[in-house]
C-alpha cells in the first residue's frame, strides 16, 4: 500500500528553533577536507568564532576558521583592505597550499567582488609563490550548511578544474556526511580497485589520531592536484538528491545562475559522466550505490559487501517484531532525510513526520515514487523548524525520533527515545564516528534505532525483563 | 620541579622575553608591532601598559566573538521572561541558542523563553526589500503564543546595512501591543568583540527598563548583584548567602534573571558588580540616576568570598549582619580547609594559565592561589585596559573608530527619585577609607614576569604552552581541543566544562576537586608532548627558585 504522504507548510513568519544551520559552516567543512586547506569567512569576525563554536563541539577537534573581520567602516565601504590582509596573514602563519574563501550574509548584502578581489590580490603579489584562491558565495539567506556546503564543492570544481590528459579515475561527491562514513566510502572504492577521488575528504583533518607534534593544519583532505584533475576523470559519482539545491524559495539576485553542483558543472562542462544516486543508506539506495560503482569499475560486489548486505537482511527479519509499526519522526537534511526514510520504510518502520530546515521541494516527489510502503500517513515538512515538528508530533504518538542533537528537548517532552544522527551532535561522544552509510551504516543505524526501542520498553516495563 | 611546600620565598617566575620575541618573529612586521603592545611581562611596581579593545587583525585566529553575541548572548540571554528575537538571517540566532548553560529558576509556574530561538530568518527578498514587516509579523506571532511582558529585537549584521529600522518597528509593536518591546542596534560588525554589545545591551535596559517599577520591595536591605550570569547554578550558591544575611537580593544581572525585576531594580540600596567589564555601565548610569553606590565583589574563591562578604556588611554598619557573616564565613571555610588538605598534595606548585572573557581571568586566579598554583600567564578576551591595570586609567583611555560609534548615553539625576541618604552614606563611608567605584584590574595581583596577553591567538597559545609546560591551561572550547593536542588539560571557564557551581565557599570546593581530577590524570603523561624533548627548556623553568 502506497502511503499516504502529506505535504505541511510552517504557519508561522518567524523561525522558532531552526532546524537548519547557517552557510558558512557548510563551506568550511567543505574547505576543510581539502588538503592544506584554511578556510577564510568573509565578514565580521562573529560568524566564524560561532562556526567554529559549533564545529568544534560537534568533531571535538582543532578547527581553525579565519575571518576578514569586518569593522564598521568595511561594512559600509568593502571588506577588500580585510580582506587582503587575512590572505596574506594565513599564508604567512600557515603556509597553506590552498585558501577556500566564503561569504557571509554581510560581505554578500554588501554585494563584495569576490572574483575582483582575488584577482586584485593576486596581481599585487605576482612575484610570490601564492597557494591557490578560490571562493564561493554562501550567503545564509539563499540556503541552509547543506547548502554553502555543496555549492562550495561546486565552486572548488568550478575554481580548479583544468581538462588536460585523461586520467584512469573516478571523482566522488560524498555530502554532509561523517569523517567515518568518508573513511568507509574510501575502503568501498578500494575494494572494488576504483581510482577515485573524492572531493571533499575531511575523514582525517576534524577526526585525527594522537599526534606527537601539533599540526598547524592537520593531515588529509584531498589534494588540490586532485581537484583539478577532476576534469580529467572518466566518471563522477555524486552522493544525494537535492545537494544546493535546497532553496527553491526564488532566488533575487542572482536568479539568473542556474544552481548546478559539483558533478552536474564537470558533466556540462567537460563531459565527465555523472551518475548521481541518494546518500546510500537502506539495501535498496546502497544497492544502488553499488551497481554503479559495479558498473564503473567492471567488477562485481566484494564477497565482503554481499555478506554485510546478508546480514543486514538477516538483522532486518530478526529485528522486525521490534520495529514494525513503531511510528518515527525524523528531521535534519533533506537529503538525509531522504536516506533516512526510504531505509526506515524497509525495516517496518512508519516515518510519521520527516522535517527539514530545507527548502528544496523535492522531498516529497522523490518519497511518493519511491516504495514508501506503511499503515500511517506521513507528513512532510519543508522549511520548518522544531516548533513546527513540536506542535504536529504532539498529536503523532511517535515512539521514537531519529536526528541531530537540537531535537532533544522534543523527544525529552514527548518521552521517547532519541537516535542521534547527522549534525550537530554535541550531547553524545564519538559524532564523528557515527556510521550512517552502505550496508554497514546501515547496520548500525538499525542496531542503534533497535535498542532504543528495546531499552525504552525495558525501562518502562513493569516487569524489567532481562530477554527481550 | 621542586615543589613548594611553604609561602615564605616569594617565587620568582621566568623571564619570557625570549618567548615574546619568538612569538612575534613569526608575524609580518606590522602585525608583529600591533601585537607587542598586547603582549606584556608584568611587573606590579612599574605599571605596565596592556593595548587592550582594539580590533583583531584580520586572518589571526581569535577567541572573540561580535558585537550580537555579547548583547544577546551574554546579558540578555540569561533572563528568563523576555522574548528574544534575533532579527537577521538564520546562522546567529542559531548559534546563540542556549549555548551559555545560564542557569535559571522560573518556579512552577513562572515563564521561561530561554529555550526559544526566535529568528526572523531573513530570506533574499527580505534582504532586498527589507525585513521590517517580517520583523513585526514575527514580534506578533511571538505575542500571540507566550502573551509575554517583554519583547526584545536583536539586530546582525545585516540589518543595519539594508536600513531596517528596529527601533521604530519596536515603538510601533509597543503601542499595537501593550507590551513593552525595545530594540537593540548590536550589529556584529560593531566594536571590536563581545564588549560593544555588552554596552549596548547596558545602555538599552537602562533607558527602556530600570525604573519603570517603583515599589519597594521587602527586607531592610535591597542589593542588585550586577556581572553574575549563573553558569553552572554559580547564582543559585550567591543567593543563599544573601538569604542567611537578610538581604533582598532584588536582580541579578542576569543570570536566572527576571525583567520584573530589573524595573524595580534602581530601588536598591547598593549594587554589587562581579563582572565589571560586561556590566559596570549600568553600575554608573544607575548611581548617577538614582543615587546607588556600587562597588567591586569577587565571589570566585573561598577568600575572595569571605572578604566580599564583609565587605557587604560594613556597608550596612549592621552588627548582626557583621556576625552573621563571620558565622558563614566560620562554618563554611571548615568544609573549604578539609578540602584544600586534600586536593594540595596534588596541586601545590603547579601551574596555570587562563585566558577568558572580561573577568574569569582574573578572578578564577584567586582559586588557583588558594590551591598553591601559579597563574604564570593570563589574559582577557574581549576587556579593556581598566580591566587589566585598573579603573585609574580611565580618564587617559583613547577611544578609537571601533569604539566612537558606541553610543554613550548622558544620563542625568533624577531629581524625584534620587536617594540623597545614599549618596551621603557613601561620603562617610569614604573618609572612613572604604572604597567605592573601583577596580584595581587583574595586573596588580599578579607576579612579577608573568605574562599578560590580550585577545590571544591560537599561534601564540602554542608557543607559551611550550615554554611554560602549564599543569592546566583555562579557556573555552574553541580552544579546548587544540590545547589538549599539546597533552595540556583545558578547563573551560565559559561553560565549566559541563560541571558548576565554582562561586562562593561551595563552588571553590567543586573547583579545587576538578581542578586536582585534572592535573593529576595519567592520561596526559601517555601523550608526547612536544617539549618532551627540549631539556634546555625544561632545565631553565626548574632553575627557578621554587
Ligand atoms: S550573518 Fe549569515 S553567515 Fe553570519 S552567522 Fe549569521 S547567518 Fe551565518
Ligand atoms: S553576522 Fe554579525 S551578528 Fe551575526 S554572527 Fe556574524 S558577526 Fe555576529
Amino acid at each position: 500500500m502506497l502511503r499516504n504522504i502529506e505535504h505541511k507548510k510552517s504557519e508561522y513568519t518567524a523561525t522558532r528553533n531552526a532546524c537548519k544551520l547557517c552557510s558558512p559552516l557548510g563551506a568550511s567543512l567543505a574547505y576543510k577536507g581539502i588538503k592544506a586547506c584554511v578556510p577564510i569567512i568573509h565578514g565580521s569576525q562573529g560568524c566564524a568564532t560561532y562556526i567554529r563554536r559549533y564545529l568544534i563541539s560537534h568533531y571535538r577537534e582543532p578547527f581553525d576558521i579565519a575571518s576578514s573581520s569586518f569593522s564598521e567602516e568595511a561594512a559600509v565601504f568593502g571588506g577588500q583592505k580585510n580582506l587582503n590582509i587575512a590572505i596574506s596573514n594565513i599564508i604567512e602563519q600557515y603556509k597553506p597550499e590552498i585558501i577556500g574563501i566564503c561569504t557571509t550574509c554581510l560581505s554578500e548584502t554588501i554585494g563584495e567582488d569576490l572574483n575582483m578581489i582575488i584577482s586584485d590580490y593576486k596581481a599585487k603579489h605576482a612575484s610570490e609563490d601564492l597557494p591557490e584562491i578560490v571562493h564561493s558565495s554562501t550567503p545564509s539567506y539563499q540556503g541552509t550548511h547543506a547548502d554553502g556546503f555543496h555549492e562550495t564543492v561546486k565552486s572548488l570544481v568550478a575554481g580548479l578544474a583544468k581538462k588536460t590528459e585523461p586520467v584512469d579515475r573516478i571523482n566522488l561527491f560524498s555530502g554532509f556526511v561523517s569523517p567515518a562514513d568518508l573513511r568507509h566510502l574510501k575502503e568501498i572504492m578500494a575494494d572494488f580497485s576504483l581510482n577515485f577521488s573524492m572531493i571533499p575528504d575531511y575523514s582525517e583533518s576534524v577526526d585525527n589520531p594522537n599526534w606527537s607534534e601539533y599540526k598547524r593544519i592537520p593531515d588529509g583532505g584531498t589534494p588540490v592536484s586532485e581537484v583539478i584533475e577532476s576534469a580529467n576523470a572518466y566518471a563522477s559519482v555524486e552522493l544525494g538528491y537535492v545537494f544546493n539545491k535546497g532553496y527553491k524559495a526564488g532566488r533575487i539576485k542572482n536568479k539568473s545562475q542556474e544552481v548546478q553542483t559539483a558533478g552536474e558543472y564537470l558533466e556540462s562542462k567537460f563531459n565527465v559522466i555523472n551518475h548521481q544516486t541518494g546518500l546510500p543508506i537502506g539495501i535498496k539506495e546502497t544497492d544502488k550505490f553499488f551497481d554503479i560503482l559495479e558498473k564503473l569499475s567492471g567488477n562485481p560486489m566484494p564477497g565482503k559487501y554481499e555478506k554485510e548486505r546478508g546480514r543486514l537482511i538477516d538483522a532486518y527479519v530478526d529485528g522486525h517484531k521490534i520495529m514494525f509499526g513503531k511510528k518515527a519522526i525524523i528531521y535534519g537534511e533533506e537529503d538525509l532525510v531522504i536516506g533516512l526514510s526510504k531505509f526506515l520504510a524497509e525495516t517496518g518502520i512508519d516515518v510519521v513526520l520527516a522535517v527539514t530546515g530545507g527548502n528544496s521541494g523535492k522531498i516529497k516527489p522523490i518519497l511518493a515514487n519511491s516504495n514508501q510502503n506503511g499503515q500511517e500517513p506521513m507528513t512532510i515538512g519543508d522549511d520548518m523548524d522544531f516548533e513546527d515538528l513540536a506542535d504536529i508530533a504532539k498529536d503523532l504518538g511517535a515512539n521514537i525520533m531519529i536526528g541531530n542533537s537540537k531535537g532533544y528537548y522534543i523527544a525529552r517532552e514527548l518521552k521517547i527515545p532519541l537516535v542521534r544522527v547527522g549534525f550537530p551532535v554535541h550531547d553524545r561522544f564519538g559524532a564523528q564516528r557515527i556510521h550512517h552509510l552502505s550496508y554497514r551504516g546501515t547496520q548500525e543505524l538499525f542496531d542503534r534505532i533497535a535498542n532504543a526501542l528495546m531499552e525504552y520498553k525495558q525501562e518502562n516495563s513493569a516487569v524489567g525483563y532481562k530477554y527481550l | 620541579m621542586a615543589k613548594k611546600t611553604t609561602k615564605t620565598s616569594s617565587p620568582v617566575l621566568p623571564d619570557p622575553t625570549e618567548i615574546i620575541e619568538e612569538i612575534l618573529a613569526k608575524y609580518p612586521n606590522k602585525v608583529a608591532k600591533k601585537r607587542s603592545k598586547s603582549i606584556v611581562i608584568n611587573d606590579p611596581e612599574e605599571k605596565s601598559e596592556v593595548q587592550a579593545n582594539v580590533r583583531t587583525i584580520p586572518g589571526i585566529i581569535t577567541q572573540r566573538g561580535c558585537c550580537y553575541a555579547g548583547c544577546k548572548g551574554v546579558v540578555l540571554g540569561p533572563t528568563r521572561d523576555i522574548v528574544n528575537i534575533t532579527h537577521g538571517p538564520i546562522g546567529c540566532g542559531f548559534y546563540s541558542w542556549l549555548t551559555r548553560r545560564n542557569q535559571t529558576d522560573p518556579g512552577p509556574e513562572g515563564e521561561n523563553y530561554m529555550p526559544y530561538c526566535f529568528s526572523t530568518d531573513m530570506q533574499d527578498s527580505n534582504i532586498v526589500f527589507g525585513g521590517e514587516k517580517k520583523l513585526a509579523q514575527a514580534i506578533r506571532e511571538a505575542y500571540q503564543i507566550f502573551n509575554p511582558h517583554a519583547i526584545a529585537i536583536f539586530s546582525t549584521c545585516p540589518i543595519g546595512l539594508i536600513g531596517d529600522d528596529v527601533h521604530s518597528v519596536a515603538k510601533e509593536m509597543k503601542a499595537e501591543l501593550g507590551i513593552n518591546v525595545f530594540g537593540f542596534s548590536c550589529e556584529g560588525y560593531k566594536g571590536v568583540s563581545q564588549s560593544a554589545g555588552h554596552h549596548i545591551a547596558n545602555n538599552k535596559i537602562f533607558s527602556n527598563v530600570v525604573g519603570l517599577d517603583d515599589t519597594i520591595r521587602d527586607g531592610k536591605y535591597r542589593v542588585n548583584l550586577l556581572g553574575e550570569y549563573n553558569i553552572g547554578g554559580d547564582a543559585f550558591v550567591l543567593e543563599k548567602y544573601f538569604e542567611e544575611l537578610g538581604i533582598n537580593l532584588v536582580a541579578t544581572y542576569s543570570g536566572n534573571s527576571s525583567i520584573h525585576d530589573f524595573e524595580n531594580s534602581h530601588t536598591v540600596d547598593l549594587n554589587m558588580v562581579m563582572c565589571h567589564r560586561s556590566i559596570n555601565y549600568i553600575a554608573e548610569m544607575m548611581e548617577i540616576k538614582y543615587g546607588v553606590p556600587w562597588f567591586k565583589v569577587n565571589f570566585i574563591g573561598a577568600e575572595a568570598t569571605a572578604k566580599s562578604l564583609r565587605k557587604i556588611a560594613e556597608y550596612f554598619e549592621d552588627e548582626e549582619m557583621k556576625a552573621k557573616v563571620e558565622e558563614i564565613i566560620a562554618r563554611e571555610m571548615l568544609e573549604v580547609e578539609k578540602a584544600l588538605k586534600e586536593v594540595k598534595p596534588k596541586t601545590e606548585g603547579k601551574l596555570a594559565m587562563m585566558f577568558v572573557g572580561g573577568s574569569r581571568a582574573h578572578h578564577y586566579q584567586e582559586l588557583f592561589t588558594e590551591m598553591g598554583m601559579e597563574t604564570v600567564s593570563a589574559g582577557y578576551e574581549f576587556a579593556h585596559r581598566d580591566d587589566y591595570e585598573g579603573r585609574h586609567v580611565l580618564p587617559n583611555l583613547k577611544v578609537d573608530a571601533d569604539s566612537r560609534n558606541i553610543e554613550e548615553l548622558d544620563v542625568q539625576k533624577d531629581e524625584a527619585k534620587y536617594r540623597q541618604e545614599l549618596a551621603d552614606k557613601k561620603a562617610g563611608l569614604v573618609e572612613k577609607g572604604y572604597t567605592f567605584s573601583d577596580y584595581d584590574g587583574m595586573m596588580p595581583e599578579m607576579k612579577k614576569n608573568a605574562l599578560v596577553i590580550d585577545d590571544i591567538s591560537h599561534w601564540e597559545a602554542e608557543k607559551i604552552i611550550e615554554f611554560y609546560k602549564p599543569a592546566i591551561f583555562c579557556a573555552g572550547i574553541k580552544e579546548k581541543y587544540v590545547i589538549q593536542k599539546y597533552g595540556v588539560p583545558l578547563k573551560q571557564l565559559h561553560s565549566y566544562d559541563y560541571g558548576g557551581p565554582y562561586a562562593g565557599f561551595k563552588g571553590a570546593i567543586n573547583f579545587y576537586n576538578e581542578i586536582s581530577r585534572m592535573v593529576s590524570a595519567t592520561i596526559w603523561s601517555k601523550l608526547k608532548a612536544p617539549w618532551k624533548n627540549e631539556p634546555v627548556l625544561v632545565g631553565k623553568f626548574a632553575d627557578a627558585p621554587y
